[in-house]
């Protein structure tokens, strides 16, 4: 399967899903209007990777803003590796925040709570990627 | 007419308004007046986490317009009730913070429930919030505007504070609903 590469824009985020290494990278802002749309590429991708997924998956959250019509696709995606997981894959979330931005921080551990996936909390200076 | 406008300019002036716009919204727009917002808190507020919070709710206020009109907003000119978006946005800056205020035409028929949402919120602790929030979040449902009801919880937890409604009737089947979001130290 092909690599999934979308490059960010000031409303939504860089993107690269990379099968072969299992490095899934989701960077920047996702603030569009329409979220469904947006994501719906990002979730049937996710949903072919869980077919044959990598032993071991990273997802690395890196984002300045997003909107709460986001947050509901963001939770599809996680959901969709939960199944990985399940299945007896590694499954790992890299959720990272700027630091002073605990609305962030507090925004992972509101997936945290739901989420059957380990999270890791990364402070980073700067968001990159947008 | 043109007397009243120096008195507009004075007034905006006078309240701090440091965006104020009424009218059809576009998604392009919105866009604009995000990049608006963005660019005056860059200048103004120097803690990044005010900044982004402000950011934030105008975010999500600006959605609220842009996906909840009632199309029913003012008939136009030919007299017919379109379903662009339209409404009232205005934020200003004051000794202990910001205001995201917004205005928009609801249908009477969902005023209760809206109501009954905004009641809900107001008499929530920050944890009860936030537990609101996950609950929300991990009911796996999507609203027809896709933000599946989290919008105005959001908008409440960055506030902090409580949020100040209202509604005016405005015809047999609209009403004007007002909002006021504080965004304090």
């Amino acid at each position: 399967m092909e690599a999934l590469l979308l490059e960010g824009t000031p409303k939504t985020p860089h993107v690269h899903f990379d099968p072969t290494t299992g490095r899934l990278e989701l960077k920047g802002r996702s603030i569009p209007e329409n979220s469904i749309d947006y994501y719906k590429p990002l979730i049937t991708w996710v949903d072919r990777y869980a077919r044959e997924p990598r032993p071991s998956t990273v997802l690395h959250i890196q984002l300045e803003y997003f909107n709460t019509s986001s947050s509901k696709c963001i939770l599809d995606l996680f959901k969709k590796l939960e199944v990985v997981r399940t299945s007896g894959n590694e499954v790992v979330v890299n959720w990272h925040y700027e630091e002073d931005d605990e609305d962030m921080l507090e925004a992972g551990e509101d997936y945290q709570a739901i989420i059957n996936i380990p999270f890791k909390m990364i402070q980073i200076e700067e968001v990159d990627g947008h | 007419m043109l007397d009243r406008i120096y008195d507009l300019y004075d007034e905006l002036e006078r309240r701090r308004v440091m965006l104020s716009f009424k009218g059809d919204l576009s998604e392009e727009l919105v866009s604009a007046l995000l990049g608006l917002v963005e660019r005056k808190m860059s200048v103004l507020e120097p803690d990044a986490r005010m900044r982004k919070r402000v950011f934030n709710v105008a975010m999500e206020c600006l959605q609220n317009l842009y996906h909840h009109n009632t199309r029913l907003r003012l008939a136009d000119v030919e007299g017919t009730a379109t379903n662009i978006a339209h409404g009232v946005v205005m934020i200003m800056h004051h000794d202990k913070g910001y205001s995201v205020l917004t205005g928009n035409f609801v249908a009477d028929k969902d005023v209760h429930l809206l109501k009954d949402h905004l009641d809900r919120i107001n008499a929530m602790a920050p944890e009860e919030l936030r537990g609101f929030y996950q609950e929300t979040l991990a009911n796996g449902r999507y609203t027809s505007s896709g933000g599946g009801g989290l919008g105005i919880i959001d908008i409440a937890r960055k506030s902090g504070q409580k949020l100040e409604y209202g509604f005016v009737p405005f015809d047999t089947e609209s009403a004007f609903f007002s909002l006021n979001v504080n965004v304090t130290n």
